[in-house]
């Protein structure tokens, strides 16, 4: 009794966990097929400039108001905790590589995944649930070519741009509260900035992750939008698993990605 | 949606994006500060480099001259050998003398080079000679303790 109990709670766990390692490499392999038919989303860019339209343009907003309010609370909270050492120079290099190393990146993909991935599962899943994207299959139009393709691009593309946007905003923001409001000195903040901030490890590695970001948000929403079950409570479900798993999938492929980075390759 | 208009909409968002680009490489990263000028290497071999990590600064007179390229362990000497990429703009005379320092007392350790006043210059793959290895407070208590009881030593022994 107690053995079988024991029995059935391991074979749940087991389930459990067969069923995330499938819907992972569910993904990838949608990622591939993605991939493979991309060729016409190049052919024909207008498609992808609609879908940068879409995730890129139309998260601006949301992106560059949220990098303001986080440079400045970063840029109050550093000075608060960096005056107890007597360095509040050092404020500028605070804000500026925790923005451009990881919060510009990973809030960022973050926001575009609550804002644009949801949106694009939600979309697609509908197409589906109302027989679009079969109607496409009829007229000989593949789904993934027409539909699918052009979203991740646009996806892709945009995600490094939001990233670095996201980042400016919130130097400027460091800028305003430290600068402006607690009177840090202008010269200091900024030279200090500019001797520890490095082009290549910081900036570049910066917008490498953003691409990755990209990549496994637009890969994840496209992909949960295709598979979505064809009813309302199916969409909805899809929707909400776009946003649980990419923001689980950045925050893993940040701590991934960091530790190689600062740590090396070997 | 009109379709200039959705292009002039994207062309906006890209070009703030690059703009972005443009003022994280320059105002906010050294790229203009010869963060990838040109550079020469330098070697150095010191006894000790205490905590001197890769990239960490070479400074002359206190200004930045270039980067620690690569640190390891000579296996022939037994001692640091240290790389050095400094910048083209500012040759070394060959009497040059590295040093590792703390900016500080708690902070990171970079490579001060003291110019000397030969006429030739160093080159590229040079050896800087005069070098000066990293000071490890252990073993300046550990002198400063040795020599202290040394001085109460020879203080009892003239008393007596």
């Amino acid at each position: 009794m107690v053995l079988e109990a024991t029995l059935r709670g391991i074979r749940l766990v087991g389930d459990r966990t067969l069923r995330i390692v499938e819907r992972i490499g569910a993904t990838v392999a949608f990622l591939v097929m993605t991939l493979v038919h991309s060729a016409t989303s190049f052919r024909r860019f207008d498609l992808v400039i609609r879908e940068i339209f879409f995730a890129g343009v139309q998260s601006l907003i949301i992106i560059l108001v949220s990098g303001l309010f986080v440079g400045m609370v970063l840029g109050l909270q550093g000075h608060e905790t960096l005056q107890n050492y007597g360095s509040e120079q050092s404020v500028g290099v605070l804000v500026a590589l925790s923005l451009v190393r990881e919060l510009g990146p990973v809030v960022a993909a973050l926001l575009f995944a609550s804002r644009a991935g949801s949106a694009i599962t939600a979309e697609i899943g509908l197409m589906k649930a109302t027989e679009q994207l079969s109607a496409m299959e009829m007229m000989a139009i593949n789904p993934i070519a027409r539909v699918v393709a052009p979203r991740f691009w646009g996806g892709v593309i945009s995600m490094p741009l939001l990233a670095m946007l996201f980042s400016a905003m919130g130097i400027i923001g460091g800028f305003l509260v430290a600068v402006v409001l607690i009177g840090v000195d202008d010269g200091a903040f900024w030279s200090q900035m500019q001797a520890a901030v490095d082009f290549r490890h910081d900036i570049v590695n910066g917008i490498i992750k953003s691409l990755v970001f990209g990549v496994a948000v637009s890969a994840i929403a496209t992909f949960e939008g295709y598979e979505a079950p064809p009813t309302a409570e199916g969409v909805s479900g899809a929707t909400t698993r776009t946003v649980v798993s990419s923001s689980l999938a950045i925050l893993a492929l940040d701590l991934v990605l960091t530790a190689f980075m600062l740590k090396g390759w070997n | 949606m009109e379709r200039s208009t959705l292009n002039l909409w994207v062309g906006v968002f890209v070009l703030l994006g690059f703009f972005a680009f443009l003022v994280l490489a320059f105002k906010v990263g050294n790229l203009s500060a010869g963060g990838n000028g040109t550079t020469y290497t330098l070697i150095a071999h010191f006894d000790n480099i205490g905590q001197l990590k890769e990239r960490a600064p070479v400074r002359s007179a206190g200004v930045l001259v270039g980067r620690v390229k690569s640190v390891r362990f000579d296996p022939v000497h037994y001692n640091a050998e240290v790389q050095m990429a400094i910048d083209t703009k500012f040759p070394f005379p060959k009497d040059t003398s590295a040093s590792v320092l703390t900016s500080g007392i708690l902070g990171e350790q970079y490579i001060g080079l003291d110019a000397g006043g030969d006429e030739k210059m160093l080159k590229d793959g040079d050896e800087i000679k005069l070098v000066q290895g990293a000071v490890v407070l252990e073993r300046l208590i550990g002198q400063f303790l040795f020599n202290k009881a040394q001085d109460s030593g020879a203080d009892k022994g003239a008393q007596k």
